[in-house]
């Protein structure tokens, strides 16, 4: 049982719905922005989509190639273990089930690797059935480089640590690979609603 | 580097002192049972619960040195935040304040990691760099470093004496004001540029170890001029907090 700490009462928001707001989390307007590093910047030219590892085949887009896919515009709450949310958010991008569409694995893992060297790893039933995106556009406009573009993993039922920065593909995995933050303890998963901030949570 | 691998469990420590720091910043001194020890540059969060249970999370850095006897935090007052401004306003010497820690496994440094150091902030940035320093200090270490710190005004500077002795210790302490210098001001006052970090150095090809931490954009303007000097983006560690760290 927490104690009461004196004096304290609280400013709370008006306005949020709290049934959309995860346990220590707090609602924020503004789109923070936290990375371990400076912000990569790669030319549209340089720029590939690889979907590799242990599949039957690698498969590589080019950025034309990549944003001529189907594309979806869809709109998430997106929660940082850094405690703000930002709820109804609005992005564009391309599903993973998508890019895993002809994909022949019996992975059961996937570790994102991004510019930058950064990596996540992530259980493939939280990156399919709708759950997550490689998304370029944000509110309508090109994805900005401080927010991970030109283009970033987004797997909004996960804290977004998880929705790696400037990614540039994944790999599959028939084993859990424990990717930055994850060997620096956070949580391997990391679900905002059971508070999976830190290993030990 | 190893990482203590302790479970980061809620502590309820006792508050001994509350101290201004700056013109809105104050520095808490906790004694926190079984604290577990931390790494410099490292943070904490902090949980506070009103009588109707309703609770309030914020992560705030260590400023204190591994090697000091309590744990010190510094926190800026935020005008519309919710949490500084309990800390700021309310608490004080024998309040119960809840915590768990330490967090942040990257943005750390200690005496065994080397250096030469470069130490660049924006405001309160500065403290979990002063937590290098002092652990420099107090591990009596003389690596090669540089600190050059950005803040509004002479009287938002933390830790103002403190750094300003740091020089007898070998640490280079420059100062950039943005928004205005007292009279007779010999040190910089304007935005951090490519000019002045060459000034500060040490250059990339010394391989220094780079930590910037402020505010987001003072902290990607910098991290991409240090690029532009041909330092080794993996050798820049960066922290970055906006004005929503309430």
């Amino acid at each position: 049982m927490a104690p009461v700490s004196r004096g304290f009462r609280g400013r709370r928001r008006q306005g949020v719905d709290a049934s959309r707001v995860p346990p220590g989390q707090y609602v924020v307007d503004d789109f923070p922005v936290l990375s371990a590093g400076p912000t990569p910047q790669t030319g549209l030219d340089d720029w590939t989509f690889t979907i590799g590892g242990s599949l039957d085949e690698e498969r590589t887009w080019s950025w034309e190639q990549f944003v001529a896919l189907p594309g979806e515009t869809f709109t998430v709450d997106i929660h940082c273990v850094t405690k703000w949310s930002k709820l109804g958010t609005i992005w564009t991008g391309v599903s993973v089930d998508r890019l895993l569409e002809d994909v022949d694995t019996a992975a059961e893992f996937v570790s994102a690797f991004c510019d930058g060297g950064y990596t996540t790893n992530l259980p493939l039933e939280d990156v399919t059935d709708g759950q997550a995106w490689i998304a370029y556009a944000f509110d309508g406009e090109p994805l900005e480089a401080e927010h991970g573009g030109p283009a970033r993993l987004l797997v909004p039922h996960l804290y977004l640590w998880k929705s790696a920065k400037w990614v540039r593909g994944l790999t599959l995995l028939d084993h859990d690979e424990p990717g930055f933050w994850e060997t620096l303890g956070y949580h391997n998963r990391g679900d905002p609603w059971n508070e999976e901030r830190y290993w030990s949570d | 580097m190893t990482l203590p691998r302790v479970p980061l469990v809620w502590r309820v420590g006792t508050v001994v002192a509350v101290r201004p720091e700056a013109a809105r910043a104050k520095t808490i001194v906790v004694e926190v049972p079984d604290w577990p020890g931390h790494l410099a540059g490292q943070h904490v969060d902090v949980r506070l619960t009103a009588e109707d249970g309703y609770q309030a999370e914020r992560s705030y850095s260590i400023a204190s040195a591994p090697e000091d006897e309590s744990l010190a935090l510094t926190v800026e007052r935020i005008d519309d935040g919710e949490v500084s401004l309990y800390l700021c306003d309310e608490l004080r010497a024998g309040d119960e304040l809840e915590l768990r820690g330490p967090i942040g496994g990257y943005f750390t440094w200690q005496v065994a990691d080397g250096g030469p150091l470069l130490l660049l902030a924006g405001g309160s940035g500065v403290v979990p760099l002063a937590a290098m320093l002092r652990h420099r200090t107090a591990r009596g270490s003389r690596v090669d470093t540089r600190l050059l710190l950005s803040a509004g005004s002479w009287d938002d500077l933390l830790y103002r004496d403190e750094l300003g002795r740091l020089g007898r210790d070998g640490v280079a302490v420059h100062y950039t004001l943005t928004r205005g210098a007292p009279p007779h001001w010999s040190g910089w006052s304007r935005r951090v540029d490519a000019e002045m970090l060459r000034e500060v150095g040490p250059g990339p090809r010394t391989q220094p170890r780079v930590f910037v931490c402020g505010p987001t954009p003072l902290v990607e303007h910098v991290a991409n001029l240090l690029v532009g000097l041909g330092h080794d983006p993996r050798l820049v560690k960066t922290e970055r907090f906006g004005p929503t760290g309430g």
